[in-house]
């Protein structure tokens, strides 16, 4: 499934909650399904730049594909978090290089999220597209 | 009760509990700052057309209602700024930055830890902290300590804490430190808001005031400065309106308060700041002081209620700011949470990071009350964070 399929399809469950309460209600059980990251990946090194809340993120290849890992301090960012892992883990090193995507206008999270939480997201993709490059 | 008085709650449904940010502000503070720009707009203190007149006129009555509001001697010793941290910097560089000691308290906010830094000091090295005890009490035996060891010093702390709402006794605190020749100054910020301040009575060198915590426009603020330091102090900033004469080789500048009034003043803001300290003396300290224990009592108990709620201090000596945590959670998920339920209140570390730091937290929930707060509010305060609670929980 292409990058862009899986943020249409994450942007079509937002979409699906009319109400802003709603949406965290989905975003946070979101975030409680995220896999737990191991306490020794929870280190500066791993951290996002950008985010209010601490977000670890970790990168491990898998031929030549990235996977992704994640976690956050805060249960709401769990699961931003959460989303970012489901559109961008599992995909191709070339896919996610040539990454430039607004994905807070993407999923219209710019409704929802404080500009400070969405410079978070924003940090997540930089993050990825630098494990990317480095790949 | 008070509502009525306020614009902004006729046009919002928001429940607003940020008071320690910013407080709201009654009509006729809002009606003066429209009647300045619509009605007599020009500069003062320089031009001598009769709209130029009228509004130096306003703006020297404004220094003479805050005057008495504080109970200060004369009018030198008011000098409008653009806020409390443009006031601490002010005496930090003008005056305080060739004491050898500065000594400040944990309970700080930015404001008056970073304007020491910025001169080079450092925890030993030419700043001291006064330790807090249980409850975030300001623990005068370490006080005395350090101003027996540091005599002389320049001593500037804070009257209300912003992050905890903890009162400290400012009168006790300057009279120790006038014991040992130490020179005072307060961080008044939250303080006008919610008490009478009597500059006299205290006995304080220099008192820091905000204007929009205290109901007034944003952008104003001032710092009294007892009369025998007037000479001591260096003008901060030079230009328009501060001079008594200029060639190209020199510059005398005017006595106090204008030699520090430098450029085009917040002309409508300090017209608009007397309004409000009228609206206060309207309302009454009386009713102010009753209603806010009243209402932070119900708060306090209502809290206690929540499961996992963690304080810092409990309410005695406090007014105002009431913080706290839920054990397992970020302060952050609640506030972003209660936002979306039409609560405004804050989270994060208010600007207070090292006491913050000291309590081994990264911030709190701050709800903070004025007197136009009631039950009502703090029963939907209550449900949006169980609500909130519900929506969070494992």
């Amino acid at each position: 499934m292409s990058i862009e399929k899986r943020v249409d399809d994450i942007k079509e469950n937002l979409d699906f909650f009319e109400d802003e309460l709603q949406k965290y209600e989905y975003i946070i059980d979101l975030g409680k399904k995220l896999e737990p990251l191991d306490e020794k990946y929870q280190i500066p090194s791993n951290l996002v730049h950008g985010c209010t809340s601490q977000v670890w993120l970790i990168c491990e290849q898998v031929d030549n594909k990235l996977i992704f890992k994640g976690t956050s301090d805060a249960i709401i960012v769990k699961g931003l978090v959460y989303m970012i892992l489901k559109i961008f883990s599992g995909s191709t090193i070339d896919e996610l290089k040539d990454i430039d995507m607004d994905i807070v206008h993407e999923l219209k999270l710019s409704e929802i999220i404080t500009p400070n939480r969405q410079s978070g997201v924003i940090g997540m993709i930089k993050k990825i597209k630098e494990y990317a490059l480095k790949a | 009760m008070f509502k009525k008085d306020f614009t902004y709650f006729e046009n919002s449904d928001i429940v607003y509990l940020d008071n320690a940010a910013t407080t709201q502000k009654p009509k006729s503070v809002i009606s003066s700052q429209v009647e300045y720009y619509e009605k007599y707009c020009a500069n003062t203190h320089r031009s001598n057309f009769g709209d130029a007149n009228k509004a130096t006129l306003n703006f020297e009555n404004a220094r003479k209602t805050l005057r008495k509001f504080i109970n200060a001697d004369k009018n030198e010793e008011i000098i409008f700024t653009k806020g409390v941290t443009e006031s601490i910097n002010f005496i930090a560089s003008s005056y305080a930055k060739d004491f050898k000691t500065v000594i400040i308290s944990s309970l700080e906010h930015h404001s008056n830890i970073v304007p020491w830094h910025i001169q080079g000091r450092s925890l030993g090295n030419g700043l001291e902290v006064v330790k807090y005890n249980k409850n975030l009490d300001f623990d005068m035996e370490h006080f005395e300590k350090l101003l027996e060891n540091n005599p002389k010093a320049f001593v500037s702390i804070t009257h209300i804490s912003n992050a905890f709402g903890k009162i400290y006794d400012i009168k006790k605190i300057i009279t120790l430190a006038h014991k040992y020749e130490a020179v005072v100054m307060i961080d008044g910020a939250q303080s006008l808001a919610h008490m009478k301040i009597d500059v006299q009575d205290l006995n304080v060198d220099f008192f820091a005031i905000s204007a929009h915590k205290t109901f007034g426009p944003t952008g104003v603020g001032a710092v009294y400065i007892k009369e025998k330091y007037l000479k001591d102090v260096k003008a901060y900033q030079t230009g328009g309106a501060t001079i008594h004469e200029v060639d190209f080789n020199s510059s005398t500048l005017l006595d106090s308060p204008y030699k520090f009034e430098a450029g085009t003043q917040n002309i409508a803001g300090v017209i608009g700041f007397a309004q409000a300290l009228e609206y206060i003396n309207h309302v009454g300290y009386e009713n102010i002081e009753t209603i806010e224990k009243d209402v932070f009592k119900y708060l306090n108990d209502e809290l206690e209620k929540l499961p996992n709620i963690e304080f810092y201090n409990d309410i005695s000596d406090s007014i105002g700011s009431r913080s706290f945590n839920f054990k397992g959670l970020i302060h952050d998920d609640i506030g972003i949470l209660v936002d979306k339920m039409k609560i405004a209140l804050r989270v994060g570390h208010h600007c207070a990071q090292p006491i913050m730091k000291a309590l081994e937290i990264k911030g709190t929930i701050r709800v903070s009350i004025s007197f136009y707060n009631d039950y009502t509010d703090v029963d939907k305060l209550i449900i949006a964070l169980k609500r909130a609670l519900k929506m969070l929980e494992d």
